[in-house]
């Protein structure tokens, strides 16, 4: 017996897609536009403990003397990269999406659990829905990074037009910082969601792509979101609609056994009508 | 309820699907480099930046004025970015070119431009490259230096283009800017003459558009309803530049 489930709604797989090749170019192009004025760095004082960025860098991308190429890209590809991420959040918001992604109250402790989890530093198993705590925190806070990175870059990009953004943002050298900062970030998020997809594995992946998730007889994940179908017939997938729970509503962390029941009661009645 | 076949079909297409996206985004990403250029950049990039700047150009407006800061602020060391124009040695016997209609010339000493009203401005200078700098210039606004040699017909036009002397160095700039009551002729900085390297007799300092567009060392001024020719948009800039 298989069952499956439709993780991820075609509109999110469209948006995801869509801005996985776009950031790439404004991350790519940024860096073509940084290296004019390359002057950011960690430490204090004469002592540099990460210079923004290495020669050999540069060298090894070929990134010198692009200035213009950068700008060329940036400021048509940025309209891609802004209408996309707008889109998505509407679509979040009207969808009920948001429900999977922001976090609630126990977030915060339960990403915790998460990370250690991850980092095989505890035994505790955390919950997990469609995404965990941890995941919901990053998805959320990635989408203000996108926000983050349009009004930082908005500001350095029209900062006579756009004065008033440009001083809340501590004015122009501060905003054109923030967007760099932002840039490591989202490089820095791109890394970490890799790895964690290489981790997770390929059932995992593939739902990114077909939008199924397949689940194993017994696995308790998504619990709250599927309301599960016993199939006798090995051959046959059970497709099943994530279901949002309500806030007010109460949720089961298990499957909810009245469910399970009245699948096998249904696959009795049919067999009967059968006879 | 669908049978397993079913379901890895979906799969399977969706799969196809996304290897093609994969090749369609490469495809796009090549046909993007091998497009014919203009003036140094793909041909569809250049377009959407012409779609920007009508974007932000009619949508936002020309009087936003440059934030100024108090003479204490401006930076004694002002940087010297750009020597394009100014290689050859200056005629000592300069004089402004200002060209009122196709061979009609007037030539204007620094004393005459010096004898129209003073403006002072001290705003953050921003290159393009990336960094900017609070400096301190004097000069006479253009708007009133085109209401001192009545130039009304003249910035009508759409354009205004300004060259060095020997024409190594040329921008071209829309009228609604370089008429902003910030853009200036100058020929002070920081309470001094212009050092040469700062474009001494007589420069521009444009604050509405980034510091590519502030020639140095003027040497002709004419007007034209095509965008005149550009230094930096013929090597792959953005012909508008405005901030």
């Amino acid at each position: 017996m298989k069952k499956a489930i439709k993780k991820h709604p075609l509109a999110i797989r469209w948006f995801h897609w869509i801005n996985f090749p776009i950031l790439a170019v404004m991350v790519w192009s940024g860096m073509l536009i940084y290296w004019a004025n390359d002057v950011y760095r960690i430490g204090w004082g004469d002592k540099t403990i990460l210079r923004f960025f290495p020669d050999s860098f540069y060298k090894a991308l070929n990134i010198p003397f692009r200035l213009a190429e950068g700008m060329s890209l940036h400021f048509v590809f940025m309209w891609i990269f802004a209408v996309n991420g707008f889109i998505y959040v509407l679509y979040l918001l009207f969808s009920g999406e948001w429900r999977y992604i922001f976090p609630d109250r126990k977030s915060i402790k339960e990403s915790l659990i998460v990370v250690l989890h991850d980092l095989h530093l505890t035994k505790k198993v955390p919950q997990q829905k469609k995404y965990n705590a941890a995941q919901r925190i990053a998805y959320t806070v990635v989408i203000f990074m996108g926000l983050g990175s349009v009004l930082t870059g908005l500001s350095i990009y029209k900062p006579i037009q756009f004065q008033r953004l440009t001083s809340m943002l501590g004015g122009y050298e501060w905003a054109r910082i923030e967007h760099f900062t932002l840039t490591i970030l989202f490089s820095l998020f791109f890394l970490v969601h890799i790895i964690q997809v290489v981790l997770a594995g390929w059932n995992n992946f593939q739902s990114m792509v077909t939008g199924l998730f397949l689940i194993k007889n017994d696995e308790k994940i998504f619990s709250p979101l599927i309301v599960p179908v016993v199939e006798q017939n090995d051959d046959k997938i059970a497709l099943e609609k994530p279901v949002i729970i309500l806030p007010n509503e109460k949720t089961n962390e298990d499957f909810p056994p009245t469910a399970d029941n009245e699948g096998e009661n249904r696959q009795d009645l049919n067999t009967n009508t059968d006879e | 309820m669908i049978s397993s076949k079913k379901f890895r079909n979906r799969s399977i297409v969706a799969f196809i699907l996304f290897a093609g996206a994969i090749v369609a985004s490469i495809f796009i990403w090549k046909w993007l480099h091998r497009q014919p250029e203009v003036a140094d950049a793909p041909k569809p990039l250049r377009k959407v930046l012409s779609v920007n700047e009508k974007v932000f150009s009619k949508t936002l407006s020309s009087n936003h004025f440059a934030k100024t800061y108090p003479v204490s602020e401006a930076v004694k060391q002002v940087r010297v970015n750009g020597d394009i124009g100014l290689k050859n040695a200056l005629d000592s016997n300069w004089k402004l070119h200002l060209v009122e209609n196709t061979g009609d010339t007037v030539l204007i000493t620094l004393a005459d431009i010096k004898s129209l009203p003073k403006t002072d401005l001290v705003f953050d200078f921003k290159c393009i490259e990336g960094w900017s700098q609070i400096t301190h210039w004097a000069g006479v606004k253009f708007s009133d230096f085109a209401r001192k040699y009545n130039l009304d017909a003249q910035t009508q036009m759409n354009y205004v283009g300004l060259s060095t002397p020997d024409e190594q160095y040329y921008v071209g700039i829309d009228m609604a800017s370089m008429m902003h009551p910030q853009t200036l002729l100058v020929y002070e900085m920081n309470g001094k003459p212009l050092p040469l390297n700062q474009g001494y007799p007589l420069r521009l300092i444009i604050p509405v558009k980034y510091g590519i567009k502030s020639i140095k060392r003027i040497g002709t001024i004419f007007f034209s309803n095509t965008p005149p020719p550009d230094y930096w948009y013929e090597r792959g800039y953005d012909y508008y530049s405005g901030l």
